[in-house]
């Protein structure tokens, strides 16, 4: 049962960091667009170099 | 005189040599429309910044200050194909942006607590009824502690203030037993671990305020939705003054930037955006927006002029009382007051709800400490099976039974172009049996129309539509917006209060009076019983055509009052407009009840009257004068074209042209309504099932867990569920039908 020396505040500070991310993403604004977020990952933009495929998106509407 | 456009109002400076703008963009709905107005604005010169907000519409902007003009933004946007306008963030909105950041942050604190205290509870659960050691469970639960007990301190905040607001006023509300059993849940795992005991409850404690929390969020991220796309729509009308800088020099600033004592410009066929005096001009006033009297009004120096009023014939110069905030006669703004002040009396269904809860379940933890003692219990075991019972009925699912249908309900709202005001408006929807209907501005539209284009030939229409471009009178801009016309006459002339005329190909055409184009005698033969309509006459040579225009009235509004009928809902028509104006449009809706001529004090009145009677009336109407009616009624909905302050009075508000919406949010509160009760029928009998268990004192950690969690998903999937079920659906087909209906209607006409 030693092992839990070490496991248990391994556990904690995974938990910790993974709050401390949440709130410095919350912090830096991240969701504040949700919807624009889910468009902006698949979206090409940033391949400047490439040659642009097929037509660009259209509206929906 | 020479005009410009000013926004220097809404840059703000954001570091050396940058400015930062936000813009309201129309007609941004998908990633395309994104990257298109995200390249297109990086592409001018010194921009440094251009970032579009899908979710709420907006784009931000930041440049190098110098060369670069705002308004070339505008342009560019418009290029591209988008309205857009400068904003600036009211407060109240501000306020809902920082309020949802706060529950996020709660949330996002008590769910990593809630994880990792499971986690350390799971062994302890299994390892009681195999190998534990009573060491290693009370490290365990020490360890938990030290999570769940600052987590509960952090993420408990929304609901102890809230709580604490409460009884400082003397209420309750359901606050107040989820914060009693989160606190003693706590304080009592403290002293059970401090005493080697078996059981502690912190795992049920944080992960009740998890789940409550994220109702919480979900409830307050549609709100903030809401106002985002309501400060929009108020950017978007673009407002705008025309300034005098100095003696001939004037410029076109936003409302915003005016401070009460400058002086305006206002021109013929503008409506205006501030209230003031005149001190120069004469010309004629269209108050309808105001008073709903559709007979216009002379102004000269000297009278009074409110945003909204419509400058028919002459320019006039308006010295600015009060700028961006309407204010209005003190009659009305006293009546508002006291409205509004009657109307926060109303107790939502979950605080009356809490009101019954509260007590019962306070008392029951009670006896059952008592009971415990008097059948020989210690007094230690006796207060833990209380507190027991107070963990397993603190009202986790009460708690979130409302808001998730809220959530789900404002979301369908939203969805038909319904924009709540106020939080509760939703249950007070769902009671009403008797609506009022202002009648201009509601049931009619703002905009004139034509009224008889079918019985004029199309080449005269589009010709006269031609001549009426170079007239700024709202009737003739009425015709010239009917006939779609585009290119306006060369070399024609304005006859200022008699009408337009010109010449093409050699002959004379004239529009305007009748007796300017020599169209008296027609007048007279074909005088109309339309008592609202402007007759407006054209002539080509020696041919006469007579055009009739009016507000006209809302391409469905017939179908809804049939259809309010139908669903049991008396109607009635309540205008401060002249009688036979009324009459005429009662008529035309399908008979139902109307009074003319009546006054804001006598709206409020027959508002009383009827509540008197026992009735729930909903008032519909946009008006300055309506305003207090707005407030007094049980509940309220404005079009968004209404005056800033019923806007502001109304617990509704709905776009567009159609009146369907006011159809579709009673037909979704009531829905709504039926579902909450459900909710609250489900979370209370789930507690009555568990409590007897409580009671006799067999409820371990684990149970409560599992029933917190388990009640709670259930009411949450409920409504869910019913957001996807056919309910929704047939109410959608319902809205979508009373649309069709309503073009149909205005085909036929």
């Amino acid at each position: 049962m030693e092992v839990l020396v070490i496991l248990v505040p391994l556990a904690l500070c995974l938990g910790l960091a993974g709050l401390l991310a949440f709130l410095w993403s919350l912090k830096s604004g991240q969701y504040e667009d949700l919807d624009g977020a889910a468009w902006r990952a698949i979206s090409d933009d940033d391949l400047e170099d490439r040659p642009a495929s097929g037509n660009p998106p259209r509206c929906k509407t | 005189m020479q005009t410009t456009r000013d926004f220097s109002h809404y840059v703000r400076q954001v570091g050396p040599g940058l400015a930062h703008i936000d813009l309201a963009v129309e007609g941004v709905n998908c990633a395309g429309c994104m990257t298109k107005i995200e390249r297109g604005l990086s592409a001018l010169p010194d921009v440094t910044l251009a970032r579009v907000n899908l979710t709420d519409r907006r784009v931000a902007l930041e440049w190098k200050e110098g060369r670069l003009d705002p308004s070339r933004f505008i342009d560019r946007l418009a290029e591209l194909g988008y309205k857009a306008y400068p904003f600036e963030k009211a407060s109240a909105e501000n306020a809902e942006v920082e309020q949802t950041r706060f529950l996020l942050r709660c949330l996002g604190v008590a769910a990593f607590a809630t994880m990792n205290v499971m986690m350390l509870s799971i062994p302890v659960w299994s390892g009681n009824v195999s190998d534990m050691l009573p060491e290693q469970r009370d490290f365990f639960h020490w360890l938990s502690a030290l999570i769940a007990l600052p987590a509960a301190a952090y993420a408990g905040q929304p609901f102890f203030r809230s709580a604490l607001r409460a009884l400082k006023a003397g209420g309750v509300n359901m606050d107040v037993p989820i914060s009693i059993g989160v606190i003693l849940a706590l304080g009592m795992s403290v002293v059970e671990t401090f005493n080697h005991a078996e059981h502690a409850y912190f795992d049920a404690a944080i992960m009740l305020l998890t789940f409550l929390l994220v109702g919480r969020y979900l409830d307050q991220n549609m709100r903030r939705r809401t106002r985002a796309v309501a400060a929009n729509l108020a950017a978007l009308k673009a407002e705008t003054a025309t300034k005098f800088i100095d003696d001939d020099e004037v410029s076109v600033v936003p409302v915003a930037a005016i401070a009460p004592g400058e002086i305006v410009l206002l021109k013929p066929g503008e409506r205006s955006a501030v209230d003031g005096t005149v001190i120069a001009g004469q010309s004629q006033l269209d108050q309808s927006l105001i008073t709903g009297e559709t007979l216009h009004v002379t102004a000269g120096a000297g009278s009074a002029v409110y945003a909204g009023s419509l400058n028919i014939s002459g320019s006039l110069r308006v010295q600015v009382s009060a700028a961006s905030e309407a204010t209005l006669l003190a009659e009305i703004t006293r009546l508002l007051d006291n409205a509004l002040a009657a109307r926060s009396r109303y107790m939502r269904l979950a605080d009356r709800a809490s009101r019954l809860y509260a007590p019962v379940v306070h008392v029951t933890a009670l006896l059952t400490v008592l009971g415990w003692v008097l059948s020989g219990a210690s007094w230690h075991d006796a207060i833990v099976t209380g507190v027991a019972v107070l963990i397993i009925t603190c009202p986790c699912a009460l708690g979130l039974a409302i808001p998730t249908v809220q959530t789900v309900a404002s979301g369908a709202l939203f969805k038909c172009g319904v924009l709540l005001n106020a939080g509760d408006a939703i249950e007070r929807l769902a009671e009403v049996d008797h609506v009022i209907f202002d009648k201009t501005g509601t049931l009619t539209l703002p905009e004139l129309e034509v009224t008889n284009a079918a019985e004029i030939p199309m080449d005269v229409f589009a010709l006269a539509g031609r001549l009426a471009l170079s007239s700024h009178h709202p009737v003739a801009m009425a015709v010239a917006q009917a006939a779609g016309a585009k290119w306006p006459l060369v070399g024609a002339i304005e006859e200022p209060g008699q009408g337009v005329r010109g010449e093409i190909g050699g002959v004379e055409i004239r529009l305007g009076k009748p007796a300017f184009c020599g169209a008296a005698q027609l007048l007279e033969e074909c005088a109309t019983d339309d008592p609202e309509a402007s007759v407006v006459a054209f002539s080509r040579g020696g041919e006469r055509y007579l055009f009739s225009v009016r507000q006209g009235l809302r391409p469905d509004a017939a179908a809804v009052i049939a259809s309010l009928k139908q669903r049991g809902i008396d109607v009635e028509i309540l205008s401060g407009d002249r009688e036979a104006a009324v009459r005429a449009a009662a008529n035309a809706l399908g008979a139902c009840a109307w009074r003319a001529g009546v006054t804001p004090a006598d709206k409020i009145a027959r508002i009383e009257a009827l509540k008197r009677q026992g009735f729930k009336v909903m008032m519909v109407g946009d008006g300055m004068n309506d305003a207090p009616a707005l407030a007094a009624a049980h509940v309220s909905m404005s079009p968004i074209s209404a005056a800033h302050l019923s806007q502001t009075a109304a617990d509704l508000v709905f776009l567009g042209k159609p009146l369907a919406p006011v159809v579709a949010a009673i037909d979704f509160s009531r829905k709504a309504r039926h579902l909450m009760r459900q909710n609250l029928y489900l979370a209370i009998g789930y507690n009555v099932l568990a409590v007897p268990f409580a009671i006799l004192g067999f409820v371990t950690p684990l149970i409560a867990a599992a029933s917190m969690s388990g009640s709670s998903i259930l009411v949450m999937l409920n409504a869910l569920c019913a957001q996807t079920a056919d309910d929704w659906g047939r109410l959608g087909r319902i809205a979508r039908h009373l649309r069709e209906h309503a073009l149909q209607v205005s085909e036929d006409a």
